[in-house]
């Protein structure tokens, strides 16, 4: 199977035959679109459950300060320090 | 088959169905991938005319036609929003038009690099490279469309009427070739036999290479499009389960 490489020699095999610029250019290129394509998406995935995340903590912390101020004018003690129930 | 088509449409159903296949799709891109590079740039015998430029060959054409998916993608995804509005054909309409905009531009810097040594210059002004170029420009604008009309719904209809149109351009770029007689070459013709300057051991490698990339268009096309459903139904139930069980 081995035998089928058409180089003789690593230092061949990189040089393309004149030809090293042209072909590890475009290998290179085609290298970093799959890695940018592939990697990207993970990104923007966890930077939007991160902000989701940010966002429901901030929909409870409001949604106890609220509760806490009504109860607090009803006079009974209050119990809620933001993000407590969290 | 309607029930199966409205149940497509749901992106919660996308959602999971894709997070299923994902794992086989990777798979089998790692695989056709690592033996399509192997192959084209191991084992790929040298031209007589083009030395071992031809290993350009092995990405230029494989993005080269996969770029030419892109806009029927988004014409029939495009057409399916405007006839039965469903949601999830523009959200796939939507991430395929960036995606599209990396391989038309992957597929003319590729194109430019291997015509350098070969036809002695970057560029010319030839059939198949200029229709080329404007697929990019036309994808450009479709990216820039969307973002710049505020009202999703009329974003969805706009980008989709665009793509229809843009479409028309695929079936220039593909016979440019053949009707304009000019610098690009037309498609070789696959031969069978084993002696042949074209034969198994040229193009075996090049469908490898295809189906790897093909797929890798896939994936990044699914990848994309799952975030786009998070982000639209971000307010449903389902969504905040998945925020909640997921650690980062």
């Amino acid at each position: 199977m081995l035998d089928g490489i058409v180089f003789t020699s690593f230092s061949e095999f990189l040089q393309m035959g004149r030809y090293a610029f042209h072909v590890w250019t475009v290998y290179i290129l085609f290298t970093i679109f799959v890695v940018v394509n592939l990697t990207l998406p993970g990104i923007q995935r966890r930077q939007f459950i991160r902000e989701q995340k940010r966002r429901a903590q901030r929909d409870t912390q409001t949604r106890t300060s609220e509760n806490s101020t009504a109860s607090s004018t009803e006079n009974t003690g209050s119990t809620g320090a933001p993000g407590e129930s969290v | 088959m309607w029930l199966w088509f409205s149940k497509l449409g749901s992106p919660k159903w996308f959602y999971e169905l894709s997070g299923k296949w994902l794992p086989w799709l990777v798979a089998f891109m790692v695989v056709t991938m690592t033996i399509g590079l192997i192959w084209a740039l191991l084992f790929v015998p040298e031209d007589y005319q083009q030395s071992f430029t031809n290993r350009i060959f092995y990405v230029h054409v494989p993005v080269a036609s996969i770029s030419l998916a892109v806009f029927p993608l988004m014409a029939v995804a495009g057409a399916i929003t405007l006839v039965w509005k469903m949601k999830l054909a523009d959200m796939v309409a939507k991430c395929a038009a960036p995606i599209g905009v990396w391989f038309t531009g992957v597929a003319l810097a590729t194109g430019a690099i291997w015509g350098e040594p070969m036809w002695g210059t970057w560029w010319v002004w030839d059939a198949r490279l200029t229709s080329m170029l404007l697929q990019f420009f036309l994808l450009i604008g479709v990216v820039a469309l969307r973002s710049a009309i505020e009202s999703p719904d009329a974003a969805a209809r706009a980008c989709a009427l665009l793509s229809i149109v843009g479409a028309i351009n695929v079936p220039i770029i593909k016979y440019s070739v053949e009707w304009w007689n000019t610098l690009h070459q037309p498609p070789t013709p696959l031969s069978m036999d084993a002696e042949s300057a074209n034969g198994p051991e040229i193009w075996v490698p090049l469908l490898i290479m295809i189906a790897a990339v093909y797929c890798f268009f896939v994936i990044s096309l699914i990848l994309s499009t799952r975030n786009e459903i998070l982000q639209r139904e971000r307010r449903s139930q389902w969504v905040m389960d998945i925020v909640a069980a997921e650690r980062v």
